[in-house]
Protein backbone atom coordinates (compact mmCIF):
# COMPACT_ATOMS: atom_id res chain seq x y z
CA UNK A 1 0.00 0.00 0.00
CA UNK A 2 1.42 3.67 -1.13
CA UNK A 3 -0.98 5.30 1.74
CA UNK A 4 -3.88 7.88 1.53
CA UNK A 5 -2.29 10.51 -1.32
CA UNK A 6 -0.60 7.93 -3.72
CA UNK A 7 -3.99 6.03 -4.30
CA UNK A 8 -5.99 6.40 -7.44
CA UNK A 9 -8.90 8.69 -7.51
CA UNK A 10 -11.99 6.02 -8.24
CA UNK A 11 -10.21 4.05 -5.04
CA UNK A 12 -10.77 7.43 -3.41
CA UNK A 13 -13.98 7.67 -4.65
CA UNK A 14 -15.69 3.99 -4.44
CA UNK A 15 -14.45 4.25 -0.53
CA UNK A 16 -16.73 7.12 -0.29
CA UNK A 17 -19.32 5.89 -1.68
CA UNK A 18 -19.14 2.77 0.06
CA UNK A 19 -18.69 4.71 3.59
CA UNK A 20 -22.10 6.63 3.08
CA UNK A 21 -23.67 3.53 1.95
CA UNK A 22 -22.72 1.48 5.15
CA UNK A 23 -23.14 4.59 7.25
CA UNK A 24 -26.83 4.81 5.80
CA UNK A 25 -27.20 1.09 6.32
CA UNK A 26 -25.49 1.68 9.90
CA UNK A 27 -28.11 4.78 10.69
CA UNK A 28 -31.01 2.68 10.06
CA UNK A 29 -31.04 0.43 12.94
CA UNK A 30 -31.66 4.11 15.37
CA UNK A 31 -32.82 6.46 13.14
CA UNK A 32 -35.52 6.92 9.72
CA UNK A 33 -37.58 9.35 9.08
CA UNK A 34 -40.19 7.46 9.36
CA UNK A 35 -41.36 3.88 9.91
CA UNK A 36 -40.34 2.24 6.95
CA UNK A 37 -43.19 0.32 7.36
CA UNK A 38 -45.94 2.48 8.30
CA UNK A 39 -48.46 2.59 5.90
CA UNK A 40 -50.50 5.70 5.23
CA UNK A 41 -53.04 5.86 2.71
CA UNK A 42 -53.65 9.73 2.44
CA UNK A 43 -50.49 10.56 1.19
CA UNK A 44 -49.79 7.59 -1.05
CA UNK A 45 -48.15 8.39 -4.22
CA UNK A 46 -46.62 11.59 -3.44
CA UNK A 47 -43.81 12.98 -5.40
CA UNK A 48 -40.35 14.09 -3.61
CA UNK A 49 -41.08 16.89 -1.28
CA UNK A 50 -39.33 18.71 1.20
CA UNK A 51 -41.49 16.15 3.80
CA UNK A 52 -40.76 13.18 2.01
CA UNK A 53 -37.33 13.63 0.32
CA UNK A 54 -37.71 10.61 -1.92
CA UNK A 55 -41.96 10.50 -2.07
CA UNK A 56 -43.92 7.61 -0.89
CA UNK A 57 -45.11 5.00 -2.72
CA UNK A 58 -48.78 3.13 -3.16
CA UNK A 59 -49.30 2.77 0.47
CA UNK A 60 -47.62 6.03 1.55
CA UNK A 61 -44.95 4.77 2.70
CA UNK A 62 -41.81 7.18 2.94
CA UNK A 63 -39.29 5.79 0.03
CA UNK A 64 -36.31 7.06 1.97
CA UNK A 65 -36.50 4.90 4.77
CA UNK A 66 -37.42 2.18 3.14
CA UNK A 67 -34.51 2.89 0.93
CA UNK A 68 -32.38 2.71 4.16
CA UNK A 69 -33.35 0.25 6.13
CA UNK A 70 -33.71 -1.65 2.56
CA UNK A 71 -29.77 -1.10 2.32
CA UNK A 72 -29.30 -3.60 5.11
CA UNK A 73 -31.19 -6.47 3.63
CA UNK A 74 -28.47 -6.08 0.77
CA UNK A 75 -25.67 -5.67 2.28
CA UNK A 76 -25.94 -8.71 4.57
CA UNK A 77 -27.07 -11.07 2.30
CA UNK A 78 -24.10 -9.59 -0.40
CA UNK A 79 -21.39 -9.98 2.71
CA UNK A 80 -22.70 -13.47 3.83
CA UNK A 81 -22.95 -14.89 0.22
CA UNK A 82 -19.06 -13.20 -0.28
CA UNK A 83 -18.60 -15.53 3.21
CA UNK A 84 -19.84 -18.50 2.07
CA UNK A 85 -17.71 -18.44 -1.16
CA UNK A 86 -14.69 -17.60 0.05
CA UNK A 87 -15.30 -19.95 3.09
CA UNK A 88 -15.77 -23.05 0.76
CA UNK A 89 -13.93 -21.74 -2.19
CA UNK A 90 -10.75 -20.64 -1.06
CA UNK A 91 -9.70 -24.15 0.93
CA UNK A 92 -10.76 -25.84 -2.02
CA UNK A 93 -8.75 -23.70 -4.63
CA UNK A 94 -5.76 -24.00 -1.84
CA UNK A 95 -5.78 -27.72 -1.82
CA UNK A 96 -6.52 -28.04 -5.36
CA UNK A 97 -3.27 -25.94 -6.32
CA UNK A 98 -0.94 -27.73 -2.93
CA UNK A 99 -2.03 -31.12 -4.01
CA UNK A 100 -2.29 -30.87 -7.85
CA UNK A 101 -2.92 -34.66 -9.68
CA UNK A 102 -5.97 -35.98 -9.45
CA UNK A 103 -7.68 -34.04 -6.17
CA UNK A 104 -6.65 -30.56 -8.51
CA UNK A 105 -8.75 -32.08 -11.93
CA UNK A 106 -11.36 -33.81 -9.68
CA UNK A 107 -12.44 -30.35 -7.92
CA UNK A 108 -11.94 -28.10 -11.19
CA UNK A 109 -14.24 -30.14 -13.62
CA UNK A 110 -16.70 -29.66 -10.24
CA UNK A 111 -16.25 -26.35 -11.01
CA UNK A 112 -17.07 -26.04 -14.50
CA UNK A 113 -19.95 -27.91 -13.54
CA UNK A 114 -21.37 -25.16 -11.40
CA UNK A 115 -20.09 -23.07 -14.12
CA UNK A 116 -22.39 -24.43 -16.69
CA UNK A 117 -24.81 -23.51 -14.51
CA UNK A 118 -26.10 -19.68 -15.54
CA UNK A 119 -25.82 -18.28 -12.38
CA UNK A 120 -29.27 -16.58 -12.17
CA UNK A 121 -31.15 -19.46 -13.47
CA UNK A 122 -29.88 -21.87 -10.62
CA UNK A 123 -30.29 -19.13 -7.94
CA UNK A 124 -33.78 -19.10 -9.64
CA UNK A 125 -34.29 -22.84 -9.44
CA UNK A 126 -32.94 -22.76 -5.48
CA UNK A 127 -35.04 -20.47 -4.35
CA UNK A 128 -38.19 -22.08 -5.53
CA UNK A 129 -37.49 -25.46 -4.52
CA UNK A 130 -36.42 -24.14 -1.11
CA UNK A 131 -39.01 -21.35 -0.96
CA UNK A 132 -38.03 -17.47 -1.20
CA UNK A 133 -36.69 -15.56 1.48
CA UNK A 134 -33.40 -13.96 2.17
CA UNK A 135 -31.73 -16.88 3.36
CA UNK A 136 -32.24 -19.14 0.39
CA UNK A 137 -31.18 -15.72 -1.57
CA UNK A 138 -27.72 -16.13 0.35
CA UNK A 139 -27.44 -19.28 -0.05
CA UNK A 140 -28.55 -19.50 -3.90
CA UNK A 141 -25.80 -16.40 -4.42
CA UNK A 142 -23.30 -17.80 -2.03
CA UNK A 143 -23.28 -21.45 -4.28
CA UNK A 144 -21.98 -19.75 -7.12
CA UNK A 145 -19.54 -17.85 -4.99
CA UNK A 146 -18.06 -21.12 -4.28
CA UNK A 147 -15.87 -21.89 -7.78
CA UNK A 148 -15.29 -18.13 -8.82
CA UNK A 149 -13.13 -18.06 -5.37
CA UNK A 150 -11.66 -21.63 -5.69
CA UNK A 151 -10.52 -20.95 -9.27
CA UNK A 152 -8.70 -17.41 -8.11
CA UNK A 153 -7.68 -19.19 -5.81
CA UNK A 154 -5.77 -22.13 -7.11
CA UNK A 155 -4.44 -19.82 -10.43
CA UNK A 156 -3.08 -17.01 -7.54
CA UNK A 157 -1.71 -20.17 -5.90
CA UNK A 158 0.08 -22.16 -8.49
CA UNK A 159 1.99 -19.28 -9.82
CA UNK A 160 3.32 -18.66 -5.92
CA UNK A 161 4.57 -22.38 -5.51
CA UNK A 162 7.27 -22.47 -7.64
CA UNK A 163 9.08 -19.14 -5.85
CA UNK A 164 12.17 -19.37 -4.52
CA UNK A 165 10.72 -18.81 -1.16
CA UNK A 166 8.63 -21.27 -1.23
CA UNK A 167 11.70 -23.78 -2.02
CA UNK A 168 13.63 -22.18 0.83
CA UNK A 169 10.62 -23.16 3.40
CA UNK A 170 10.71 -26.94 2.00
CA UNK A 171 14.22 -27.13 3.08
CA UNK A 172 13.47 -26.18 6.57
CA UNK A 173 11.35 -29.30 6.49
CA UNK A 174 7.88 -27.37 6.57
CA UNK A 175 5.37 -29.58 5.20
CA UNK A 176 3.10 -29.07 2.31
CA UNK A 177 -0.14 -27.94 4.30
CA UNK A 178 2.48 -25.43 6.89
CA UNK A 179 3.48 -23.80 3.68
CA UNK A 180 0.52 -23.16 2.69
CA UNK A 181 -0.73 -21.52 5.64
CA UNK A 182 2.22 -19.93 6.13
CA UNK A 183 3.72 -18.86 3.02
CA UNK A 184 0.96 -19.56 -0.06
CA UNK A 185 -2.43 -18.08 1.62
CA UNK A 186 -0.86 -14.52 2.75
CA UNK A 187 0.62 -13.70 -0.72
CA UNK A 188 -2.80 -14.94 -2.43
CA UNK A 189 -4.79 -13.13 -0.13
CA UNK A 190 -4.78 -9.47 -1.57
CA UNK A 191 -5.89 -10.60 -4.04
CA UNK A 192 -8.90 -12.60 -2.94
CA UNK A 193 -9.68 -9.06 -1.40
CA UNK A 194 -10.03 -7.61 -4.80
CA UNK A 195 -11.95 -10.67 -5.75
CA UNK A 196 -14.55 -9.98 -2.71
CA UNK A 197 -15.42 -7.00 -3.72
CA UNK A 198 -16.30 -7.93 -7.17
CA UNK A 199 -18.00 -10.68 -5.88
CA UNK A 200 -20.06 -8.36 -3.32
CA UNK A 201 -21.09 -6.09 -5.97
CA UNK A 202 -22.07 -8.77 -8.21
CA UNK A 203 -23.92 -10.26 -4.94
CA UNK A 204 -26.34 -6.59 -4.78
CA UNK A 205 -27.65 -6.95 -8.18
CA UNK A 206 -28.07 -10.77 -7.93
CA UNK A 207 -30.29 -10.00 -4.53
CA UNK A 208 -31.83 -7.13 -6.41
CA UNK A 209 -32.58 -9.66 -9.78
CA UNK A 210 -34.33 -12.70 -6.93
CA UNK A 211 -36.43 -9.64 -5.39
CA UNK A 212 -37.49 -7.82 -7.83
CA UNK A 213 -38.88 -11.75 -9.00
CA UNK A 214 -40.06 -12.18 -5.50
CA UNK A 215 -37.35 -14.90 -4.97
CA UNK A 216 -35.70 -12.48 -2.33
CA UNK A 217 -36.38 -10.55 0.56
CA UNK A 218 -40.26 -11.28 1.40
CA UNK A 219 -42.20 -7.93 2.19
CA UNK A 220 -43.08 -5.91 4.62
CA UNK A 221 -39.17 -6.08 4.87
CA UNK A 222 -37.92 -3.47 2.57
CA UNK A 223 -35.12 -4.51 -0.50
CA UNK A 224 -34.49 -2.36 -3.21
CA UNK A 225 -35.35 -5.18 -5.87
CA UNK A 226 -38.68 -5.69 -4.25
CA UNK A 227 -39.51 -1.86 -3.86
CA UNK A 228 -38.76 -2.30 -7.84
CA UNK A 229 -41.04 -4.80 -8.14
CA UNK A 230 -43.61 -2.68 -6.76
CA UNK A 231 -42.85 0.81 -8.84
CA UNK A 232 -43.56 -1.49 -11.87
CA UNK A 233 -46.81 -0.99 -12.44
CA UNK A 234 -46.80 2.73 -10.86
CA UNK A 235 -44.41 3.64 -13.51
CA UNK A 236 -46.54 5.56 -15.68
CA UNK A 237 -48.19 7.43 -12.27
CA UNK A 238 -45.40 7.62 -9.90
CA UNK A 239 -41.24 6.86 -11.43
CA UNK A 240 -39.98 8.18 -8.63
CA UNK A 241 -41.22 5.40 -6.73
CA UNK A 242 -38.48 2.92 -9.20
CA UNK A 243 -35.97 5.79 -9.57
CA UNK A 244 -34.43 5.95 -6.22
CA UNK A 245 -34.02 2.34 -4.75
CA UNK A 246 -32.72 1.89 -8.42
CA UNK A 247 -30.26 4.89 -7.97
CA UNK A 248 -29.43 3.33 -4.45
CA UNK A 249 -28.34 -0.08 -6.11
CA UNK A 250 -26.53 2.03 -8.98
CA UNK A 251 -24.50 3.94 -6.44
CA UNK A 252 -23.42 0.66 -4.07
CA UNK A 253 -22.56 -1.17 -7.14
CA UNK A 254 -20.56 1.60 -8.54
CA UNK A 255 -18.71 2.40 -5.05
CA UNK A 256 -17.89 -0.98 -4.82
CA UNK A 257 -16.25 -1.42 -8.74
CA UNK A 258 -14.35 1.12 -8.45
CA UNK A 259 -12.50 0.90 -4.83
CA UNK A 260 -12.42 -3.23 -6.03
CA UNK A 261 -10.37 -1.63 -9.49
CA UNK A 262 -8.82 1.20 -7.79
CA UNK A 263 -7.13 -1.47 -4.66
CA UNK A 264 -6.43 -3.79 -8.00
CA UNK A 265 -4.61 -1.23 -9.61
CA UNK A 266 -2.62 -0.48 -6.60
CA UNK A 267 -1.95 -4.33 -5.55
CA UNK A 268 -0.83 -4.94 -9.17
CA UNK A 269 0.67 -1.44 -10.82
CA UNK A 270 0.66 -3.12 -14.41
CA UNK A 271 -3.00 -3.81 -14.30
CA UNK A 272 -3.62 -0.02 -14.18
CA UNK A 273 -2.33 0.58 -17.65
CA UNK A 274 -4.91 -1.24 -19.08
CA UNK B 1 -6.98 -29.52 -33.47
CA UNK B 2 -9.03 -32.64 -33.76
CA UNK B 3 -8.08 -34.50 -30.88
CA UNK B 4 -8.48 -31.31 -28.56
CA UNK B 5 -11.68 -30.61 -29.96
CA UNK B 6 -13.04 -34.36 -29.11
CA UNK B 7 -11.35 -34.05 -25.98
CA UNK B 8 -13.46 -30.71 -25.22
CA UNK B 9 -16.65 -32.20 -26.81
CA UNK B 10 -16.29 -35.26 -24.30
CA UNK B 11 -15.89 -33.08 -21.10
CA UNK B 12 -18.68 -31.08 -22.16
CA UNK B 13 -21.35 -34.26 -22.83
CA UNK B 14 -19.79 -35.50 -19.35
CA UNK B 15 -20.68 -31.88 -18.00
CA UNK B 16 -24.37 -31.80 -19.02
CA UNK B 17 -25.17 -35.49 -18.52
CA UNK B 18 -23.51 -34.54 -14.36
CA UNK B 19 -25.71 -31.48 -14.81
CA UNK B 20 -28.80 -32.84 -16.08
CA UNK B 21 -28.77 -35.66 -12.43
CA UNK B 22 -27.91 -32.43 -10.55
CA UNK B 23 -31.17 -30.30 -12.17
CA UNK B 24 -33.69 -34.02 -12.12
CA UNK B 25 -32.10 -34.23 -8.55
CA UNK B 26 -33.10 -30.49 -7.06
CA UNK B 27 -36.37 -30.60 -8.65
CA UNK B 28 -37.28 -34.19 -6.71
CA UNK B 29 -36.58 -32.48 -3.26
CA UNK B 30 -39.56 -30.33 -4.09
CA UNK B 31 -42.51 -30.59 -2.41
CA UNK B 32 -45.25 -32.12 -3.65
CA UNK B 33 -46.65 -35.10 -6.35
CA UNK B 34 -47.60 -34.38 -9.73
CA UNK B 35 -50.19 -36.58 -9.74
CA UNK B 36 -52.03 -35.28 -6.44
CA UNK B 37 -51.34 -31.71 -7.92
CA UNK B 38 -52.70 -32.77 -11.29
CA UNK B 39 -55.86 -34.33 -10.03
CA UNK B 40 -56.60 -31.87 -7.23
CA UNK B 41 -57.65 -31.94 -3.45
CA UNK B 42 -60.76 -34.02 -3.74
CA UNK B 43 -59.02 -36.87 -6.02
CA UNK B 44 -59.30 -40.50 -4.04
CA UNK B 45 -56.46 -42.27 -3.50
CA UNK B 46 -57.30 -45.02 -6.16
CA UNK B 47 -57.38 -42.42 -8.92
CA UNK B 48 -54.37 -40.90 -7.68
CA UNK B 49 -52.53 -43.96 -7.54
CA UNK B 50 -53.20 -45.21 -11.56
CA UNK B 51 -52.20 -41.91 -12.30
CA UNK B 52 -48.58 -42.17 -10.79
CA UNK B 53 -48.72 -45.13 -12.52
CA UNK B 54 -49.35 -44.11 -16.04
CA UNK B 55 -46.84 -41.21 -15.57
CA UNK B 56 -44.35 -43.85 -14.09
CA UNK B 57 -44.15 -41.95 -10.80
CA UNK B 58 -43.54 -44.89 -8.78
CA UNK B 59 -40.78 -46.39 -10.77
CA UNK B 60 -37.27 -46.23 -8.77
CA UNK B 61 -35.80 -42.62 -8.51
CA UNK B 62 -32.69 -43.70 -11.24
CA UNK B 63 -35.18 -45.38 -13.56
CA UNK B 64 -37.01 -42.46 -14.14
CA UNK B 65 -33.83 -40.47 -14.54
CA UNK B 66 -32.73 -41.86 -17.35
CA UNK B 67 -36.46 -42.41 -18.92
CA UNK B 68 -36.42 -38.77 -18.77
CA UNK B 69 -32.81 -38.67 -20.20
CA UNK B 70 -33.54 -40.91 -23.11
CA UNK B 71 -36.97 -39.21 -23.74
CA UNK B 72 -35.11 -35.62 -24.17
CA UNK B 73 -32.34 -37.02 -26.60
CA UNK B 74 -35.46 -37.74 -29.02
CA UNK B 75 -37.13 -34.44 -28.66
CA UNK B 76 -39.55 -35.85 -25.91
CA UNK B 77 -39.41 -33.52 -22.86
CA UNK B 78 -42.62 -35.23 -21.27
CA UNK B 79 -45.99 -33.79 -20.53
CA UNK B 80 -46.94 -30.70 -19.23
CA UNK B 81 -49.19 -31.50 -15.49
CA UNK B 82 -50.99 -28.27 -15.82
CA UNK B 83 -51.26 -27.45 -20.00
CA UNK B 84 -51.65 -31.78 -20.91
CA UNK B 85 -49.66 -30.47 -23.56
CA UNK B 86 -46.17 -31.97 -24.88
CA UNK B 87 -43.21 -29.82 -22.94
CA UNK B 88 -41.23 -29.73 -26.47
CA UNK B 89 -44.27 -27.69 -27.70
CA UNK B 90 -44.39 -24.97 -24.89
CA UNK B 91 -41.00 -24.54 -25.27
CA UNK B 92 -40.89 -23.94 -29.15
CA UNK B 93 -43.88 -21.28 -29.01
CA UNK B 94 -41.45 -19.56 -26.24
CA UNK B 95 -38.25 -20.09 -27.62
CA UNK B 96 -39.21 -17.80 -30.51
CA UNK B 97 -39.26 -14.99 -28.07
CA UNK B 98 -36.38 -15.21 -25.97
CA UNK B 99 -33.67 -16.49 -28.46
CA UNK B 100 -34.18 -13.92 -31.03
CA UNK B 101 -34.36 -11.47 -27.51
CA UNK B 102 -30.79 -12.96 -26.84
CA UNK B 103 -29.35 -12.79 -30.45
CA UNK B 104 -30.54 -9.00 -30.96
CA UNK B 105 -29.14 -7.74 -27.62
CA UNK B 106 -26.39 -9.60 -28.33
CA UNK B 107 -25.78 -7.80 -31.73
CA UNK B 108 -26.75 -4.45 -30.24
CA UNK B 109 -24.31 -5.25 -27.31
CA UNK B 110 -21.38 -5.80 -29.66
CA UNK B 111 -22.35 -2.87 -31.87
CA UNK B 112 -22.20 -0.45 -29.40
CA UNK B 113 -18.98 -2.06 -27.26
CA UNK B 114 -16.50 -2.58 -29.95
CA UNK B 115 -16.07 0.21 -31.65
CA UNK B 116 -16.49 2.32 -28.10
CA UNK B 117 -13.32 -0.30 -27.56
CA UNK B 118 -11.42 1.01 -30.71
CA UNK B 119 -12.19 4.42 -30.02
CA UNK B 120 -11.35 4.89 -26.55
CA UNK B 121 -7.76 2.88 -27.05
CA UNK B 122 -6.62 4.99 -29.92
CA UNK B 123 -7.52 8.02 -27.30
CA UNK B 124 -6.09 6.66 -24.60
CA UNK B 125 -5.15 8.87 -21.76
CA UNK B 126 -7.40 11.92 -23.76
CA UNK B 127 -10.60 13.37 -21.78
CA UNK B 128 -12.87 11.59 -24.38
CA UNK B 129 -11.65 8.08 -22.82
CA UNK B 130 -11.88 9.09 -19.09
CA UNK B 131 -15.43 10.51 -19.97
CA UNK B 132 -16.29 6.92 -21.82
CA UNK B 133 -14.66 4.83 -19.27
CA UNK B 134 -16.02 6.53 -16.50
CA UNK B 135 -19.52 5.98 -18.52
CA UNK B 136 -19.14 2.25 -18.85
CA UNK B 137 -18.04 2.05 -15.22
CA UNK B 138 -21.17 3.15 -14.57
CA UNK B 139 -23.13 0.91 -16.97
CA UNK B 140 -21.50 -2.12 -15.57
CA UNK B 141 -23.31 -1.13 -12.40
CA UNK B 142 -27.03 -0.67 -13.58
CA UNK B 143 -29.23 -3.44 -12.88
CA UNK B 144 -31.09 -4.30 -16.68
CA UNK B 145 -34.33 -4.63 -15.13
CA UNK B 146 -34.11 -1.01 -13.32
CA UNK B 147 -32.96 0.31 -16.81
CA UNK B 148 -35.68 -1.36 -18.36
CA UNK B 149 -38.10 0.26 -16.07
CA UNK B 150 -36.63 3.59 -17.16
CA UNK B 151 -36.47 2.78 -20.34
CA UNK B 152 -40.73 1.73 -20.82
CA UNK B 153 -40.97 5.23 -19.12
CA UNK B 154 -39.00 7.16 -21.13
CA UNK B 155 -39.65 5.41 -24.40
CA UNK B 156 -43.40 3.96 -23.99
CA UNK B 157 -45.04 6.01 -21.42
CA UNK B 158 -43.46 9.31 -22.38
CA UNK B 159 -43.32 9.41 -25.68
CA UNK B 160 -44.94 6.77 -26.90
CA UNK B 161 -42.67 5.46 -29.62
CA UNK B 162 -42.66 1.75 -28.77
CA UNK B 163 -44.82 -0.54 -26.65
CA UNK B 164 -44.75 -0.46 -23.20
CA UNK B 165 -44.83 -4.40 -23.22
CA UNK B 166 -46.33 -7.63 -24.68
CA UNK B 167 -45.21 -9.18 -27.71
CA UNK B 168 -46.95 -9.16 -31.19
CA UNK B 169 -45.99 -11.50 -32.49
CA UNK B 170 -44.14 -13.04 -35.56
CA UNK B 171 -46.85 -13.12 -37.73
CA UNK B 172 -47.87 -9.48 -37.23
CA UNK B 173 -44.98 -8.97 -39.07
CA UNK B 174 -40.98 -8.77 -38.66
CA UNK B 175 -40.60 -5.13 -37.98
CA UNK B 176 -43.61 -5.17 -35.62
CA UNK B 177 -42.63 -8.09 -33.99
CA UNK B 178 -38.74 -6.27 -33.65
CA UNK B 179 -40.21 -3.53 -32.17
CA UNK B 180 -41.68 -5.06 -28.77
CA UNK B 181 -38.05 -6.47 -28.93
CA UNK B 182 -36.04 -3.52 -29.17
CA UNK B 183 -36.50 -1.91 -25.78
CA UNK B 184 -36.11 -5.13 -23.54
CA UNK B 185 -32.87 -6.06 -26.07
CA UNK B 186 -31.28 -2.40 -25.11
CA UNK B 187 -31.69 -2.81 -21.75
CA UNK B 188 -30.15 -5.96 -21.68
CA UNK B 189 -27.28 -5.32 -24.07
CA UNK B 190 -26.30 -1.27 -22.51
CA UNK B 191 -24.53 -3.01 -18.93
CA UNK B 192 -23.49 -5.91 -21.27
CA UNK B 193 -21.93 -3.47 -23.93
CA UNK B 194 -20.03 -1.36 -20.95
CA UNK B 195 -18.21 -4.41 -20.02
CA UNK B 196 -17.49 -5.63 -23.33
CA UNK B 197 -15.96 -2.05 -24.74
CA UNK B 198 -13.93 -2.23 -21.28
CA UNK B 199 -12.29 -5.80 -22.64
CA UNK B 200 -12.00 -4.66 -26.43
CA UNK B 201 -9.93 -1.34 -25.21
CA UNK B 202 -7.66 -3.08 -22.67
CA UNK B 203 -7.32 -5.87 -25.13
CA UNK B 204 -6.18 -3.81 -27.75
CA UNK B 205 -4.20 -1.25 -25.48
CA UNK B 206 -2.20 -4.33 -24.61
CA UNK B 207 -1.93 -5.92 -28.24
CA UNK B 208 -0.64 -2.06 -29.85
CA UNK B 209 2.29 -2.72 -27.06
CA UNK B 210 3.53 -5.67 -28.97
CA UNK B 211 7.22 -5.71 -30.69
CA UNK B 212 5.32 -6.99 -34.24
CA UNK B 213 3.02 -3.83 -33.59
CA UNK B 214 6.44 -1.92 -33.66
CA UNK B 215 7.70 -3.52 -36.62
CA UNK B 216 4.44 -2.37 -38.49
CA UNK B 217 4.64 1.02 -37.50
CA UNK B 218 8.55 0.78 -38.39
CA UNK B 219 7.94 -0.50 -42.19
CA UNK B 220 5.59 2.40 -42.44
CA UNK B 221 2.08 1.38 -42.27
CA UNK B 222 -0.03 4.09 -41.54
CA UNK B 223 -1.88 3.64 -38.14
CA UNK B 224 -4.97 3.07 -39.28
CA UNK B 225 -3.40 -0.32 -41.39
CA UNK B 226 -1.60 -0.99 -38.39
CA UNK B 227 -4.59 -1.07 -36.12
CA UNK B 228 -6.97 -2.78 -38.63
CA UNK B 229 -4.35 -5.59 -40.44
CA UNK B 230 -2.21 -6.35 -37.15
CA UNK B 231 -3.98 -5.20 -33.87
CA UNK B 232 -7.69 -5.90 -33.93
CA UNK B 233 -7.43 -9.40 -35.29
CA UNK B 234 -5.20 -10.06 -32.38
CA UNK B 235 -7.14 -8.35 -29.65
CA UNK B 236 -10.13 -10.15 -30.50
CA UNK B 237 -9.20 -13.08 -28.68
CA UNK B 238 -10.34 -12.68 -25.12
CA UNK B 239 -13.42 -10.42 -26.82
CA UNK B 240 -14.48 -13.86 -28.12
CA UNK B 241 -14.21 -15.37 -25.06
CA UNK B 242 -16.86 -12.37 -23.31
CA UNK B 243 -19.17 -12.58 -26.05
CA UNK B 244 -19.60 -16.34 -25.45
CA UNK B 245 -19.89 -15.73 -21.61
CA UNK B 246 -22.52 -12.67 -22.54
CA UNK B 247 -24.76 -14.87 -24.80
CA UNK B 248 -25.25 -17.38 -21.85
CA UNK B 249 -25.73 -14.33 -19.25
CA UNK B 250 -28.08 -12.39 -22.07
CA UNK B 251 -29.86 -16.10 -22.86
CA UNK B 252 -30.32 -15.93 -18.77
CA UNK B 253 -30.81 -12.20 -18.54
CA UNK B 254 -33.72 -12.72 -20.79
CA UNK B 255 -35.53 -14.04 -17.72
CA UNK B 256 -35.67 -11.74 -15.76
CA UNK B 257 -36.75 -8.72 -18.63
CA UNK B 258 -39.25 -10.76 -19.97
CA UNK B 259 -41.40 -10.12 -16.60
CA UNK B 260 -40.55 -6.06 -16.49
CA UNK B 261 -42.18 -6.24 -20.56
CA UNK B 262 -44.65 -9.17 -19.86
CA UNK B 263 -43.10 -11.39 -23.24
CA UNK B 264 -44.54 -14.75 -23.24
CA UNK B 265 -40.65 -15.85 -23.55
CA UNK B 266 -38.99 -19.11 -21.72
CA UNK B 267 -38.59 -16.59 -18.38
CA UNK B 268 -41.90 -16.08 -17.92
CA UNK B 269 -43.04 -19.91 -18.57
CA UNK B 270 -39.84 -20.69 -15.82
CA UNK B 271 -41.75 -18.51 -13.58
CA UNK B 272 -45.50 -19.99 -14.11
CA UNK B 273 -44.58 -23.44 -14.17
CA UNK B 274 -42.83 -22.79 -10.57
CA UNK B 275 -45.60 -21.15 -9.23
CA UNK B 276 -48.34 -24.13 -10.42
CA UNK B 277 -45.51 -26.68 -9.57
CA UNK B 278 -45.62 -27.71 -13.10
CA UNK B 279 -41.93 -29.40 -12.58
CA UNK B 280 -41.22 -30.93 -15.69
CA UNK B 281 -41.72 -27.60 -18.06
CA UNK B 282 -38.78 -26.27 -15.38
CA UNK B 283 -36.74 -29.47 -15.46
CA UNK B 284 -36.92 -28.99 -19.32
CA UNK B 285 -36.73 -25.45 -20.07
CA UNK B 286 -33.33 -25.18 -17.10
CA UNK B 287 -31.72 -28.71 -19.10
CA UNK B 288 -31.94 -27.01 -22.26
CA UNK B 289 -30.47 -23.29 -21.20
CA UNK B 290 -27.57 -25.07 -19.33
CA UNK B 291 -26.80 -27.43 -22.41
CA UNK B 292 -27.03 -24.23 -24.77
CA UNK B 293 -24.15 -22.56 -22.05
CA UNK B 294 -22.11 -25.77 -22.40
CA UNK B 295 -22.64 -26.05 -26.22
CA UNK B 296 -21.45 -21.83 -26.61
CA UNK B 297 -18.08 -22.91 -24.16
CA UNK B 298 -17.66 -26.08 -26.24
CA UNK B 299 -17.30 -23.42 -29.48
CA UNK B 300 -16.22 -20.81 -27.57
CA UNK B 301 -12.53 -23.13 -26.62
CA UNK B 302 -12.89 -24.67 -30.17
CA UNK B 303 -12.70 -20.90 -31.66
CA UNK B 304 -9.45 -20.20 -29.05
CA UNK B 305 -7.58 -23.51 -30.71
CA UNK B 306 -8.49 -21.92 -33.65
CA UNK B 307 -7.02 -18.58 -33.57
CA UNK B 308 -3.96 -19.23 -31.15
CA UNK B 309 -2.87 -23.53 -32.38
CA UNK B 310 -0.20 -22.81 -29.16
CA UNK B 311 -3.49 -23.61 -27.21
CA UNK B 312 -4.33 -26.81 -28.32
CA UNK B 313 -1.02 -28.33 -27.85
CA UNK B 314 -1.32 -27.07 -24.16
CA UNK B 315 -3.95 -28.68 -22.80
Amino acid sequence: MNGWRKSPARFKIGLLIMLVVGLTALCSFVWTPYPPTAIDIASKLQPPSMRHWMGTDHFGRDILSMVMVGSRTSIAVAIAAVAIGIGIGVPIGLLAAERRGLIDDALMRLNDLIFAFPALISAIMITAVFGPGALNAIIAIGIFNIPVFARATRGAALSIWPREYILAARSTGKSDRRITFDHVFPNVSHLLMVQATIQFSLGILAEASLAYVGLGTQPPMPSWGRMLFDAQTMIGVAPHMAIFPGLAIVATVLGLNLFGDGLRDMLDPRASSR
Amino acid sequence: MANYAIRRLFISLMTLLAASAVIFALIEILPGDPARIMLGMNASEEAIRSLQEQMGLNQPLFMRYFSWLFGMLTGDFGRSYTYAVPVADLIRERVVVSLPLAVLSLVLSTAIAIPIGIFTASRRGRPADTAIMGATQLGIALPNFWLALLLVYVFAISLRLVPAGGFAGWETGTWTALKSLLLPAFALALPQAAILARITRSSLIETLAEDYIRTARAKGLSPAQVLYRHALRNAFIPVVTILGLQFAFLLAGTIIIENVFYLPGLGRLVFQSITQRDLIVVEGVVVLLVATVILINFLVDCSYALIDPRLAADR
